[in-house]
């Protein structure tokens, strides 16, 4: 072994180091940068199916969307302590509410520790609320029941105004 | 129409990630083996035996763990498996190049018929532990259930453990008295950490950490709110009722207390660590770790003014300024140090005299001070520095000059021989391993577990900063194990329950929610008035 092959095969090691890290932050790229990559396997997965009727139409987004209706894609704090804030909508229930444990956490006198729940069912997002001492509103209508929740209608949680944007 | 699942599975990453988790594997499988191939390229010229032995062994055992991993949690993490593997074989290459007596030098000096010194290095025994640490990872995959199946008969999962929160707690606090226990417990280099099972030695402090994390979340994830809630604010900062608080500041002194007598100060640091990060996971206020950070500095001090925590002082002073405790100096009340290294008169007439350690007993007897040496911590930043950026090539630097290269200094040895480029790497890698273990607790969809995730991936990261911190010189070095890297079976084992109770808990967290039985629009509410 001479002295040159020898650096040769020091550099290439850790050459190869440094290209397992590589490898391994381009697994969890969708993590790191959004989800972008993980959509586009969906879109994917989901193009040899028949294409429907309104998916012809060219969109902006490439989000699948459900038949019906365009899903919204935000949860937006329009008033309140927290305005201005934004919750990516991802199917994942989302619960609101004073508890420490709830995905949006509002600090309010009138909000309840588990205030309401909104959740995805069908394409549409649902609000629910959750025996809330205050209730829940929905436009002017107070929510007793499970009740869909169209973009842009404002829910009234406390002193908490939140809408769902598309 | 796109049913919801789909749509979840769209914006999440949660699919089944188990192609990118071979590879990888296979990626880390190539990184042991061609470490294993420069050793013995650069050290005899020739493709080592051991590369078969070894690396075999660990293709194996990973493979073994990969089809666990994918029978039983397909939605794993990726990344977690590969990365330990990683991490695991890389030590093992490197405690093989430490363990001279797999070169060719050494075998024809044996040969020869020369009596040669025994070095402390033992790749044998890293790769048995090696194959125990995987084999316990498999075992606890097999062993716990999804937390949403909790009733199917002998179900353990990550869960579970809440039940038992304060006999977990207890058992830590046990498993820290052990080494103290005449008969079982025994000392090593200063330290009362080990007790002897047999003919093992183990630390238990290293299962420690993790039933701490466990009784921590456990007690936290029922008293979080009060905690956060109701409490004296005292100026900017609330402090919690002594009720909510009183448990956990008692198991946190029964610790440091044991730690103090044993005086072994990194696990000290890394339980009162571990202690504030999870009181800020749980109650998500910042004030705690202004608490918590002010706390460890008045402790600090305190200690440097009590005359028998006279080593507290000696650890800082040494990290302030090694120089004049190379090969051994005194530490005077008064502050001032002594060298008594083998160059000087007083370590002369000790020797004179036929003393076995003349340096010490000059310190202690003669001159009435505390001993310490720092040849340690120095021969390793000479070989941090010889190291450079690119390091010396995997087989040609000296990292055995090192007392224990192979394990308190392994990431120096690493450091001499990779370089710069190569510890990036390490960090990263153990960054990566972090960062997963944090994803996992923010995925997670139970209190209890997200306290569990985060504390086990926090203490992980803190062990590393204080042992890689401690040779490098960054902070005060007190003796922990590196995980995956050092020599040691207990280090090995802990790590590997740890890495296989991440990976069930991202299983259950990644995974699609179940799907509705009926997916005909909402459940049909029939009116019994």
């Amino acid at each position: 072994m001479t002295e040159f092959t020898l650096t040769l095969i020091k550099l290439a090691f850790l050459a190869v180091l440094w290209l397992f890290v590589i490898a391994a932050v381009g697994v969890i790229r969708a993590d790191l940068f959004g989800s972008k990559a993980a959509a586009r396997a969906a879109n994917r997965e989901s193009k040899p199916r028949p294409p429907k009727p309104r998916q012809q139409q060219p969109k902006p987004q490439r989000q699948p969307r459900s038949a019906q209706h365009a899903a919204p894609t935000k949860l937006v704090v329009v008033q309140g302590e927290r305005a201005g804030t934004v919750i990516d909508l991802t199917g994942v229930p989302i619960t609101i509410g004073r508890a420490n444990d709830a995905t949006l956490v509002v600090t309010d006198d009138y909000a309840s520790s588990r205030h309401a729940r909104i959740y995805a069912q069908d394409g549409q997002w649902i609000v629910e609320d959750l025996g809330s001492t205050n209730g829940t509103y929905l436009g002017r209508t107070k929510v007793s029941q499970p009740m869909p929740v169209p973009p842009g209608v404002p829910v009234r949680i406390g002193k908490t105004v939140i809408e769902l944007r598309k | 129409m796109q049913s919801i699942g789909d749509q979840i599975r769209a914006h999440l990453p949660y699919q089944r990630r188990n192609s990118a988790s071979l590879a990888l594997l296979i990626f880390a499988m190539v990184l042991t083996l061609s470490a294993f191939a420069e050793v013995g390229l650069a050290r005899d010229g020739k493709i080592p035996g051991g590369l078969f032995v070894y690396g075999g062994g660990l293709v194996v055992l990973a493979f073994a763990a990969f089809f666990v991993q994918t029978k039983f949690t397909p939605y794993a993490d990726p990344l977690l498996l590969p990365l330990a593997v990683a991490l695991n074989g890389i030590g093992l290459a490197m405690i093989y190049r430490l363990d001279l007596d797999t070169s060719k030098d050494h075998k024809i000096a044996e040969a020869a018929g020369k009596k040669l010194l025994k070095d402390a290095a033992d790749a044998p025994g890293q790769l048995m532990w090696t194959f125990v640490g995987i084999g316990l990872f498999v075992i606890a995959v097999l062993l716990m259930r999804d937390t949403d199946k909790p009733d199917a008969p002998l179900s353990v999962t990550p869960k579970t453990a809440q039940r038992y929160t304060y006999l977990i707690g207890l058992t830590g606090v046990i498993f820290l008295l052990l080494p103290i226990v005449p008969g079982i417990g025994m000392e090593i280099n200063g330290a009362r950490v080990w007790i002897h099972l047999g003919p093992l030695s183990v630390q238990p402090g290293e299962f420690t950490k993790l039933l701490l994390v466990v009784f921590f979340a456990g007690y936290l994830v029922n008293k979080r709110q009060a905690m956060s809630l109701i409490g004296k604010k005292v100026g900017p900062i609330s402090l919690p009722r002594a009720r909510d608080l009183g448990p956990i500041v008692v198991i946190w002194f029964l610790c440091l207390g044991v730690l103090f007598m044993q005086k072994d100060l990194g696990t000290a640091l890394l339980f009162f660590g571990l202690f504030v990060s999870m009181l800020y996971i749980a109650t998500q206020r910042v004030s705690w770790v202004f608490i918590g950070v002010g706390l460890l500095a008045v402790g600090v001090f305190i200690a440097t003014l009590l005359p028998f925590m006279g080593h507290v002082n000696q650890r800082i002073d040494i990290w302030q300024n090694p120089k004049p405790y190379f090969d051994g100096g005194c530490l005077m009340d008064d502050g001032k140090v002594i060298p008594v290294n083998p160059d000087t008169a007083i370590y002369k007439k000790f020797k004179a005299q036929g003393d076995p350690s003349p340096g010490f007993s000059a310190c202690v007897s003669e001159l009435g001070g505390e001993y310490s040496d720092s040849a340690q911590l120095m021969k390793g930043l000479f070989s941090l520095g010889q190291g450079g950026v690119l390091g010396t090539g995997l087989g040609q630097g000296e990292p055995w000059r090192t007392p224990l290269s192979f394990s308190d200094f392994i990431f120096d040895s690493l450091g001499e021989e990779l370089g710069l480029t190569g510890l990036m790497v390490l960090l990263l890698t153990y960054a990566l391993i972090v960062q997963r273990g944090m994803k996992t607790a923010v995925a997670a969809r139970d209190p209890f577990l997200k306290l569990f995730a985060g504390g086990v991936s926090f203490v992980l990261a803190l062990q590393v900063f204080v042992i890689v911190g401690g040779v490098t010189r960054l902070i005060p070095l007190t003796g922990l194990t590196t995980p995956f890297l050092s020599q040691g079976g207990s280090s090995l084992m802990a790590n590997w329950i740890l890495i296989a109770i991440l990976v069930r808990m991202s299983h259950d967290a990644r995974k699609p929610a179940p799907q509705a039985i009926q997916d005909e629009g909402m459940t049909q509410i029939v009116s019994t008035r």
